[in-house]
């Protein structure tokens, strides 16, 4: 399954880890701070509802 | 704008102000080098050029943040805002006097310095031709990296993070020149696009400078 | 019907919910399809042996983190001259994203130079440039952070965008009088004689058109937070000043 990489899988192999790794890590924290910044949103949305605010 | 001139410039020259304090720190740095380095003198006279320029430019960098951070907290840039002064006009004030009492001395000392780094005479000369056209970007560029940092508390390493790279061509172009010039090479392309640098930023930079200070003192 | 209708906060945030899945799904398949294909179904090259295979990363990154500064430009040019919110907040959504993709441009070059040419970094023109600009973003980032009131923000940080991408390009011509290069010239380029050769460039373009959906998907993505985070400061706002 995996290709004969030769004597350059330790290179070829970490490129692919650290491009994932770090494309991962992007996709990961922007989910995560957009979850929070929704949450955080609606909360304040709703106590200020709550408070006879548009 | 000679009397805005002429008082940021008494203001530098007096105590506290700063003055000596960019020559002070291009001293040492030429002096630490040697002493990291080895003092191999061949090695030092490869490695001259450059350090002569680093050490410029990061002197520069020293006093740049109070350029307008000093008027702006005690309300004097305000002030200037609203006088008949055009606001670029303001910064290119500033910007020469910070290059009179940064730049010059730095130009002027350079050579000096550069007997330090086994700098022979003929590098001596296009250092202090190179630094000559050079500074003035500097101060200039920094100016408009102090304008947009003006209201940031402590903003002196942001100042730096944002202007260094801006500092990149003209670091590259005046190194060369005098690179080349203590080599005996073909060094007019550089010396060119280092004059072009320099009179292109002298020209635009303050409009976004003086768009900065705007945006700032809203 | 015009696409600046879309930069009404509310109008974009409708418009990007829809696209948002599309787009998603479509950059997750260019990039498994891409990734895949030129990973396990492409040969080794003659000089390069399997690194070769490091290309369907190093490229479109590399591509990646220079358009995202010429969106970042763009949207910055917007923000100053028709003052949508909208753009202001693209442009800092994209600003990490940016730097990310540049980021592994720099580290994939750097692991397939040292195999290749025996040394971790090298100063070329190419590699000098891309580390500038990876500089450039820190410092557009630095100032969005700095500053507190978010419309000065918006305004300081579109001016320095704007200057930057003047410097950068100057900085690129420099660098080229200042070395000759090792890096090699465009895969990609109109010049056949440059070219790499199709096995490689076709799974090549998937991967870049990988990348690029990704990028979009990903500003849609963090200009939605934005644009949520501007409502609640608002909303905040209103609180503090009914609580008095």
């Amino acid at each position: 399954m995996m290709p004969d990489l030769g004597k350059y899988a330790g290179a070829v192999l970490s490129a692919y880890g650290a491009s994932l790794a770090g494309l991962i890590g992007l996709v990961a924290v922007s989910l995560w701070q957009g979850a929070r910044m929704k949450r955080t949103l609606r909360d304040v949305e709703a106590r200020s509802k709550a408070a006879g605010d548009v | 704008m000679t009397a805005l001139f002429l008082r940021d410039l008494r203001l530098a020259v007096r105590a506290g102000g700063g003055f000596g304090l960019g020559l002070a720190f291009y001293l040492l740095v030429v002096v630490l080098v040697p002493l990291a380095i080895g003092p191999d003198a061949a090695v030092l006279a490869r490695i001259a050029p450059g350090v002569l320029w680093v050490g410029a430019l990061l002197a520069c960098l020293l006093s740049l943040d109070r350029l307008f951070a000093l008027d702006f907290e005690d309300g004097s840039l305000d002030l200037l805002v609203t006088a008949p002064l055009p606001l670029e006009g303001v910064v290119a004030a500033k910007a020469l006097a910070h290059w009179v009492v940064t730049g010059l001395p730095l130009t002027l000392m350079a050579p000096v310095l550069g007997v330090m780094l086994q700098l022979g005479a003929g590098g001596a000369v296009w250092l202090v031709v190179s630094l000559a056209l050079g500074t003035p970007a500097l101060s200039v560029i920094g100016a408009f990296g102090a304008a947009l940092t003006v209201g940031v508390r402590r903003g002196g390493l942001l100042l730096s993070l944002l202007v260094l790279p801006m500092y990149v061509p003209t670091l590259i172009f005046g190194a060369e020149v005098v690179r080349r010039g203590a080599a005996g090479l073909e060094f007019g392309g550089a010396l060119v696009f280092l004059a072009a640098i320099t009179l292109g930023a002298l020209a635009l930079l303050p409009y976004a400078a003086a768009a900065a200070l705007r945006v700032n003192l809203r | 019907m015009s696409i600046w209708d879309y930069a009404n906060p509310k109008k974009f945030m409708q418009v990007s919910a829809v696209l948002l899945p599309w787009v998603t799904g479509l950059a997750l398949s260019c990039l498994a399809g891409g990734l895949v294909w030129g990973f396990f179904l492409t040969p080794d090259d003659y000089r390069q042996g399997s690194t070769v295979k490091i290309i369907y990363l190093h490229v479109p990154a590399a591509i990646m983190g220079t358009s995202a500064w010429f969106m970042m430009l763009v949207a910055s040019l917007i923000w100053l001259i028709r003052r949508h919110h909208v753009s202001a907040l693209a442009a800092k959504a994209a600003a990490p994203v940016g730097l990310t993709f540049t980021v592994i441009g720099l580290v994939t070059g750097a692991i397939w130079g040292q195999p290749m040419w025996g040394t971790w970094w090298a100063w070329d023109p190419r590699l000098t440039a891309f580390l500038i600009l990876g500089l450039f973003y820190l410092g557009y980032i630095a100032l969005w952070v700095a500053v507190d009131d978010p419309d000065t923000a918006a305004d300081l940080t579109s001016v320095l965008c704007i200057v930057g991408s003047v410097f950068a390009v100057l900085s690129r011509y420099a660098v080229l009088f200042w070395n000759q290069g090792l890096h090699q010239g465009a895969s990609l380029s109109l010049d056949a004689a440059e070219n790499v050769s199709n096995v490689y460039a076709w799974p090549l373009w998937v991967c870049i058109a990988g990348f690029g959906m990704l990028f979009v998907s990903l500003v849609l993505l963090r200009t939605r937070t934005e644009v949520r985070g501007r409502r609640l400061s608002a909303l905040l706002a209103r609180e503090r000043g009914v609580g008095g």
